[in-house]
């Protein structure tokens, strides 16, 4: 006969190693000054294009790097280095997202003072990124035109997560039959009170706003 | 599917936590899960076992306890338990319902040992 299992309490967060190396993070950021910034996104939503035009947008003025994660080959790298700013790919094999670990292992060698946006591409992908804090200042959600409106409904935890959210490819939204009012409907069900703009990193609309959303809760931050 | 990785820390701490606790095989790991942690249920089931070969948990049942979705209502000034999870609205006014108080839970609360 087998005798009853003795049984301990435990509580242990399964994600406590991941959320203490995001805090410290997040500390070093505020320290060193630099306005962190990570973004989510199905894959193919336009993250590293928004990602381009954004440092771009932002160089000059202010001193940009970006991080880009991705399950292999470097090419999003190379697409963000021609804009000059210190970009450097994290491939994850077969890892879904990034985590904490893996940003400060990536940014080792970094002088993060040097900075004042930093930009983190997360893996594309609306499901896995969500439990894992990066120690970002401002957690940016895309969702394309070409994606349908109910993407908050189906992945509520990634939208429900999000500082901002981006609707991108707003020249496409005609062509796709978007329809903004349930896309704003069903982000407002999941995260209530989300601040939403609209972008086309394409044809510029929506970008000096984007940009301009930046610069100010970068400031704030600074504060 | 980053419940692998999940599955892989959530082993570590059944080990660490069993050592602890004297030691004896441990025959099954408690967790307690929210609504909007993110994991699924199924696919941690699924990769538990992979993460638990070779280990001290190998052969151990994974028991998840659903923990329900916690929102305050700012109109009724009270908690509220949702139970559609997606429409973070209060279930009694319809106001609309952004502070989550519970769901996102992912932790490992008990292990059962055999003496």
């Amino acid at each position: 006969m087998s005798r009853e299992p003795r049984v301990v309490q435990v509580r242990q967060n399964v994600l406590k190693q991941n959320d203490i190396v995001a805090r410290a993070m997040r500390e070093e950021f505020r320290r060193s000054g630099v306005f962190a910034v990570s973004l989510v996104s199905s894959p193919g939503a336009g993250k590293t294009t928004l990602l381009e035009k954004t440092l771009a947008g932002l160089q000059g003025a202010w001193r940009v790097a970006a991080l880009v994660g991705d399950l292999a080959t470097e090419n999003d790298a190379i697409r963000l280095a021609r804009t000059g700013a210190p970009v450097k790919q994290i491939v994850t094999g077969t890892v879904c997202h990034l985590d904490a670990m893996m940003v400060r292992r990536a940014l080792e060698d970094w002088d993060l003072a040097a900075l004042d946006f930093l930009f983190i591409e997360n893996v594309g992908n609306l499901v896995c990124p969500a439990a894992y804090d990066l120690g970002e200042e401002l957690r940016l959600v895309l969702l394309s035109v070409t994606e349908g409106e109910d993407k908050p409904l189906k992945y509520p935890p990634i939208f429900h997560g999000a500082d901002l959210v981006l609707i991108t490819k707003t020249d496409l939204a005609e062509a796709a039959g978007f329809d903004r009012e349930a896309a704003r409907k069903h982000l407002e069900a999941v995260a209530p009170g989300i601040a939403v703009l609209e972008v086309s990193a394409k044809t510029g609309a929506g970008m000096d706003e984007w940009l301009e959303i930046l610069r100010a809760r970068a400031a704030s931050a600074r504060l | 599917m980053h419940e692998l990785s999940l599955a892989i820390e959530i082993v570590e701490i059944a080990e660490a936590e069993a050592r602890r606790h004297g030691n004896g095989r441990i025959q099954a790991v408690h967790l307690r899960l929210g609504p909007l942690s993110g994991v699924v249920e199924e696919a941690l089931q699924a990769a538990f076992p992979l993460a638990a070969q070779g280990t001290e948990v190998e052969g151990a049942e994974l028991v998840i306890e659903k923990a329900p979705l916690i929102v305050y209502c700012p109109r009724c000034r009270a908690e509220r338990e949702l139970d559609l999870q997606v429409w973070l609205a209060c279930p009694v006014c319809g106001a609309p319902t952004p502070e989550v108080r519970q769901g996102r839970e992912l932790v490992v609360t008990a292990l059962e040992l055999e003496e």
